[in-house]
């Protein structure tokens, strides 16, 4: 099928259906071609501006290859130019240190991630394999918080913070989703369910408690869907930007996403200062594709699991 | 399903009638189960109540406050709804809003459909599908800033084509007419890939006898997708277009970073202006009435579009 599918245009020899079949193939490939392209360019567009330099980028805004080959666009966004440099270069010399909100960001969503799905994970096995009165009614009002969306709870949920004085913190950007969500407990409830009986009851035999079926029976086989939820909540949490906007006030809780809004916004007199800002965004998202490559097989073949989310 | 799901929670899966004494350790481990899973739950169970069912509570109790985070609410009864009727921004909002839902969902849909139809029908790469999904990696900001310096009036590589063609250049972010349709574009191409690998997770449920079977029977590809396809797909259609719509109705970041609402107001998308009136105007009682307003379009969208798709059956076996 796939040998076939790579050669659409080899196909004359056979008979006249697979032959129409054959030309229909190729058009998909085009428009597949086309798609990939879509996809493609415009990482590849920012890469070349990163490299150019602002004043190559208006003298040569069509050169596919960066204008004027440098590195200073990134010494902007790490910080590593003084403002005098960075104003003659055409940034804002507004001195934004990428390092430190990437470190930041790193910390929101470990910290997020490791919790919620563990928490998640401890509620899912008690709504999955303990037995305890009220225990589909727990439930039920746990899916019905799916109904919620997120975005209802930001108002209220910035007022509590403000109240427990975590502003302006990253604890307090990651406290409402260190818990859980719904869709978490949901999603790991199915596959803990389909951990066949028999092997608990085997463990039970060998004298395990409960607790210890959780951690050496239950979580080890489960280990891919775990995987994934936690791979696209790192994912979530890195590219959250409205909550910590909220919550987030200066540079000791702020996130990447946040910063390079900010970035954006100190836009200087002579024109947007795109080599950094694109050099900035590169920065911002390389880490979540370094991740996304470890783990691509696997996040794409149980991707259609999270069809809740 | 497993035994345990559905039996009820006080019995053992083995029937142990008449027998006394296995009943009572039966009992006694039910007893045991509740104490642990009161710990393994509690977290998650805290989380629940303090960061998603009290803010619900209160969100709702806000909207009939007036509030500015400095003194304590004061209850104004429907003071803030009325207004709301009241407000032409809000009215522009919703509009913006929904503009933007139509085309992003409309354009999306159809786009993720054909993406899914030709990853299930001429290749199954996981390459390809990681491909595809590149883009949702990357957060609404970075989407939103990409775009931005493409779409660029002067220096963009895309204004720069469409002027290369003979063509005039296109404020595509800066006119109030071109803006909202290229914002919602945007977020197509970020969103696009994850929705079609949803679908094409759906497709995967559809067994290929039957499309060899239409094979044989000389049916054409585009036959089959509107025979086949279609009718066992639209459940998982149903469910993924209704987390779709709900998700795009809360559009925010990437008109934070790409218009910032205007030009005159002309992106001011409902959760921006909800935003604004919170964190620029500080009248939170008024954000939390507009947030509830949101929140019973977003319900009654979805108790409809559930109807409507019947969502809830599959027409497979």
């Amino acid at each position: 099928m796939a040998a076939v599918a790579a050669t659409p245009t080899k196909a004359p020899t056979v008979h006249p259906v697979r032959r129409r079949f054959s030309l229909g193939r190729a058009a998909a490939w085009t428009v597949m071609g086309l798609i990939v392209l879509i996809t493609l360019l415009p990482f590849y567009w920012i890469l070349r501006t990163a490299l150019s330099t602002n004043a190559g980028l208006g003298a040569d805004p069509t050169n596919p290859l960066p204008a004027d080959l440098t590195g200073s666009g990134f010494e902007r966004a790490l910080g590593l130019q003084s403002a005098k440099e960075a104003i003659a270069q055409g940034g804002a010399g507004g001195g934004l240190d990428f390092w430190r909100y990437l470190l930041n960001s790193v910390i929101v969503s470990t910290l997020i991630t490791g919790c919620q799905i563990f928490f998640s994970a401890m509620a899912a096995y008690a709504f999955s394999r303990l037995r305890w009165r009220g225990r589909d009614k727990v439930f039920g009002l746990f899916l019905a918080g799916l109904m919620v969306p997120t975005i209802f709870t930001l108002l209220p949920n910035f007022v509590l913070i403000k109240q427990l004085h975590l502003v302006d913190t990253l604890f307090g950007i990651a406290l409402p989703s260190l818990f859980m969500t719904p869709f978490a407990v949901f999603f790991l409830r199915q596959f803990f369910m389909n951990v066949p009986r028999e092997v608990e009851e085997a463990a039970l035999l060998d004298g395990a408690g409960k607790v210890k079926i959780f951690f050496r029976v239950i979580l080890p086989m489960a280990s891919t869907p775990i995987i994934t939820l936690s791979v696209l909540t790192y994912i979530t949490s890195w590219n959250d930007y409205f909550w910590p906007l909220m919550v987030s006030y200066s540079d000791s809780s702020r996130v990447l996403t946040v910063a390079l809004a900010i970035f954006r916004a100190q836009t200087p007199a002579t024109g947007v200062d795109w080599s950094g800002l694109t050099a900035a965004t590169l920065i911002a998202a390389l880490p979540m594709l370094v991740l996304f490559a470890c783990f691509a097989r696997r996040i794409v073949s149980s991707i259609g699991f999270t069809g809740i989310k | 399903m497993t035994v345990a799901s559905s039996s009820p929670p006080s019995r053992l899966p083995l029937s142990d009638a008449g027998a006394v004494a296995p009943a009572k350790k039966a009992r006694a481990r039910t007893r045991g189960d509740g104490a642990l899973a009161a710990v393994f739950i509690a977290p998650a169970m805290l989380g629940f109540l303090v960061f998603l069912l009290w803010p619900t509570v209160r969100g709702i109790y806000l909207s009939f406050t007036r509030f500015n985070l400095l003194t304590p609410a004061e209850w104004v009864g429907l003071d803030n709804y009325v207004r709301m009727v009241n407000d032409p921004i809000f009215w522009g909002s919703l509009t913006v809003t929904v503009e933007y839902v139509v085309i992003n969902i409309g354009v999306q849909t159809v786009a993720a459909l054909a993406i899914a139809v030709l990853l299930q029908r001429l290749t199954q790469s996981a390459l390809l599908r990681g491909i595809v999904l590149t883009p949702y990696l990357m957060s609404n900001v970075v989407a939103g800033l990409v775009w931005l310096w493409i779409l660029d009036t002067q220096l963009g590589i895309g204004n720069e084509i469409i002027s290369a063609l003979g063509f005039d250049r296109i404020p595509f972010l800066a006119d109030d007419t071109w803006a909202i349709p290229t914002i919602a574009l945007i977020n197509v191409w970020r969103h696009v890939g994850y929705t079609a690998l949803l679908l094409f997770a759906g497709l995967q449920a559809i067994p290929n006898d039957m499309y060899e079977a239409a094979k044989v029977d000389g049916a054409s590809e585009w036959r089959m997708f509107w025979r086949i396809t279609m009718p066992l797909l639209r459940p998982v259609l149903a469910v993924v277009l209704i987390m779709t719509v709900i998700g795009s109705f809360q559009v925010f970041d990437t008109v934070a970073v790409t218009t910032a609402g205007g030009p005159a107001n002309a992106t001011n998308v409902l959760q921006y202006y909800i935003y604004g009136s919170a964190f620029g105007r500080f009248q939170f009682g008024y954000a939390s009435a507009m947030s509830v307003a949101l929140l019973v379009v977003l319900s009654a969208i979805t108790v409809l579009q559930y109807r409507l798709t019947r969502a809830g059956q599959t027409d497979l076996g």
